[in-house]
């Protein structure tokens, strides 16, 4: 133990403020990701928390319509563009993706170290938007409402969004080369970690799909500032070709948010049923076909803005067709559970409670795709429990089942595995209480981004804000014994799951250069048959979890 | 091809004669707007216009000189531009075909 604890990491190489800020370590950049985006997670849960407040009422009750507007319009940008986005690429895959490719950096440092000043810039514009009076547009920046009416700071936000997307591609080209040229000896396509290639494909999406977005925004800040006529029919524009440029990026975007939820998922799966991943191959290919799949579907946002009916029955297949690799993705991580010896510790718990949420989402997803009843939900409340049921109960509880699975690895200490687990016990009721009420209140009628509304929806709404209070507490309750864990948790061991994969044949916290030999790897990602693989070489003091 | 090491350095002649052609088909693209060449408007505006961004690709932008992994970047961006170009236009081709009332 105490040869272990002298041991320099990542963590205690240095201690000077500059020596975070200027670091071109992987780890340490992460972690300066994960605070940064930490921050806009609870910005965009305080704008939530205060418009859900509002919604307890039919009428008017303690604000304004338009900082109603500007509210839930705070919580999309944030949320979408500041957290969700970056969450597990830049976070997680950030910090793994060098190592488990037996790597010692990504391929390009300095990249990745401007990655996040961009990032943070970007940010800054973001949060400059909200404190010089906000957004009224929502998050999708319709025109010719955004370009022409709205009075708020629509150019600050969209120029912080704008930035921001240049972040997030030089991540995802960062990603693609580290991937192609710096695996270690051994270590072939197919032995890859399952989170390795939704990363993949997450960075080839963002690299095809982001500057269309940044050009789109551009293009609005342009038509605002110089009135020419692009977007607003006033002009001579056409309004519905900004919805089909913002959600060519957009739909995409949505598997850059799932794609590497649904890769952390694949990890904590095979680890807590000590299987490999049923029909591995098919899962790290489906991850590509989703990438490219979800490239030809944005037209069923626009089934009724005036959009061919011809176009629209295409992309109503195609969005169809992307259910079949999200659905053998699906089957899959089941088929792996099945016979396998399944542990019930708290990352297995958060991508249980994923593949139940995800299927709720996944699935009511076919319903908007389908043109007649999205003429009956479009724009309703229905919308909004879909997509939250995929980037909520999908993303965010894979983010969090990804932070507890590789916290030990991150911070070298354990977290108090109980508390752990009822969080996400209430983490998962808080959620389904805050959004299953939507789909009902959705298909009732009630629209989006209304405050006021007819007094029968109102016990709806009622359950859905107290929902949102126990979700509220359970992510507090995770803030706090996380933190805990940070400065009293008991020093983890290096391989306290008895996970196999690269990430835990280094000591936790990794050393700066991750190995301190260059690994050779001779089994594929999940070789929970060979015993060797996942040796723990904990001392009775270190005591892992289980 | 130079795969490696200095750049590629294309003799002035060749950007002169790629800044004609380019001059040539904005000539072209205006001259042709003078015509109602009714569903063909777009069909060839867009021809028009892919010639010239499949120059400035070539030429300007260097890819004809470039490592086989330069030209797959290109050809990827390539395609999802025409893509994206073909499934807007899907929807704006066909917004007549039905006996509605045209919408806006
Ligand atoms: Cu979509």
């Amino acid at each position: 133990m105490s040869a272990q604890a002298k041991q320099e990491n990542y963590l205690n190489a240095k201690h000077t403020v500059a020596s975070w800020l200027f670091s071109l370590d992987h780890k340490r950049i992460a972690l300066l990701y994960l605070l940064t985006i930490l921050l806009f997670f609870v910005l965009g849960g305080i704008a939530a928390m205060l418009f859900r407040v509002e919604l307890l009422t039919p009428g008017p009750a303690v604000m304004e319509s338009e900082t109603y507007n500007r509210l839930f319009t705070m919580h999309g940008i944030t949320m979408i563009f500041f957290f969700l986005i970056p969450s597990i690429p830049a976070v997680l895959g950030n910090f793994l993706l060098p190592i488990m490719l037996g790597a010692k950096d990504l391929a390009f440092p300095r990249l990745n170290l401007a990655s996040w000043y961009v990032f943070t810039f970007g940010g800054l514009l973001g949060l400059g938007a909200i404190i010089f009076g906000g957004v009224d547009t929502g998050w999708t920046f319709y025109t010719p409402y955004s370009s022409t009416y709205a009075n708020s700071q629509v150019i600050l936000a969209a120029l912080g969004i704008f930035i921001a997307g240049f972040a997030s591609i030089m991540t995802g080209l960062n990603f693609i080369v580290t991937i192609h040229k710096m695996r270690a000896p051994g270590l072939t396509w197919f032995r890859l970690p399952l989170f390795v290639w939704s990363h993949y494909a997450t960075s080839i999406i963002i690299i095809l799909g982001t500057p269309v977005v940044a050009i789109t925004i551009l293009l609005v800040a342009i038509e605002r500032i110089f009135e020419v006529g692009i977007f607003d029919p006033a002009l001579g524009g056409d309004p519905v070709l900004f919805q089909h440029l913002f959600w060519f990026y957009s739909h995409p975007a949505v598997y850059i948010m799932i794609l590497p939820g649904m890769g952390v998922i694949s990890e904590i799966i095979a680890c807590f049923s000590r299987k490999r991943i049923f029909g591995y191959p098919v899962v790290a290919l489906s991850s590509l076909a989703i990438a490219i799949l979800g490239f030809f579907v944005w037209g069923h946002h626009m089934f009724v803005s005036s959009q061919s009916m011809y176009a629209g029955m295409i992309f109503s297949i195609l969005s169809f067709l992307v259910a079949i690799p999200s659905a053998i993705k699906v089957f899959n991580w089941v088929a792996t559970m099945y016979g396998g010896s399944v542990k019930l510790d708290t990352p297995m718990l958060y991508a249980l409670g994923f593949l139940g949420l995800f299927i709720i989402g996944g699935l009511t997803g076919l319903f908007l795709a389908t043109m007649a009843v999205n003429v009956h939900v479009h724009d309703t409340y229905f919308v909004v429990a879909h997509f939250h049921y995929v980037m909520v109960g999908g993303m965010v509880m894979a983010f969090f089942g990804g932070l507890h699975f590789w916290w030990p690895k991150i911070t070298g200490k354990l977290f108090p595995e109980l508390l752990g687990r009822i969080t996400v016990v209430i983490i998962f009721i808080g959620f389904n209480l805050t959004f299953f009420p939507q789909f009902i209140v959705g298909y009732l009628g009630m629209p989006r981004r209304y405050h006021i509304y007819p007094e029968e929806f109102q016990f709806l709404h009622v359950l859905s804000t107290a929902g949102a209070s126990v979700l509220a507490i359970g992510y507090m309750l995770m803030a706090v014994y996380l933190l805990y864990s940070l400065v009293l948790g008991p020093k983890a061991s290096r391989n306290p799951w008895k996970a196999a994969g690269l990430e835990w044949t280094t000591p936790s916290p990794p050393p700066t250069h991750n190995f301190s030999e260059p690994p050779v790897v001779k089994f594929e990602a999940y070789a929970y048959d060979e015993e060797e693989v996942y040796q723990d070489d904990a001392e009775p003091g270190d005591k892992g979890h289980g | 091809m130079s795969e490696h090491g200095q750049p590629h350095i294309a003799p002035l002649k060749t950007y002169l004669n790629v800044f004609a052609a380019l001059m040539a088909l904005t000539v072209l693209t205006v001259g042709v707007a003078y015509f109602d060449l009714g569903a063909m408007n777009i069909l060839v505006a867009v021809t028009i216009a892919c010639i010239k961004a499949y120059i400035v690709i070539l030429y300007f932008m260097h890819v004809k000189y470039s490592a086989r992994i330069i030209w797959l970047t290109a050809a990827a961006g390539f395609i999802w531009f025409v893509l994206m170009f073909a499934l807007t236009l899907a929807d704006y081709a066909t917004r007549g075909w039905l006996p509605f009332p045209e919408a806006w």
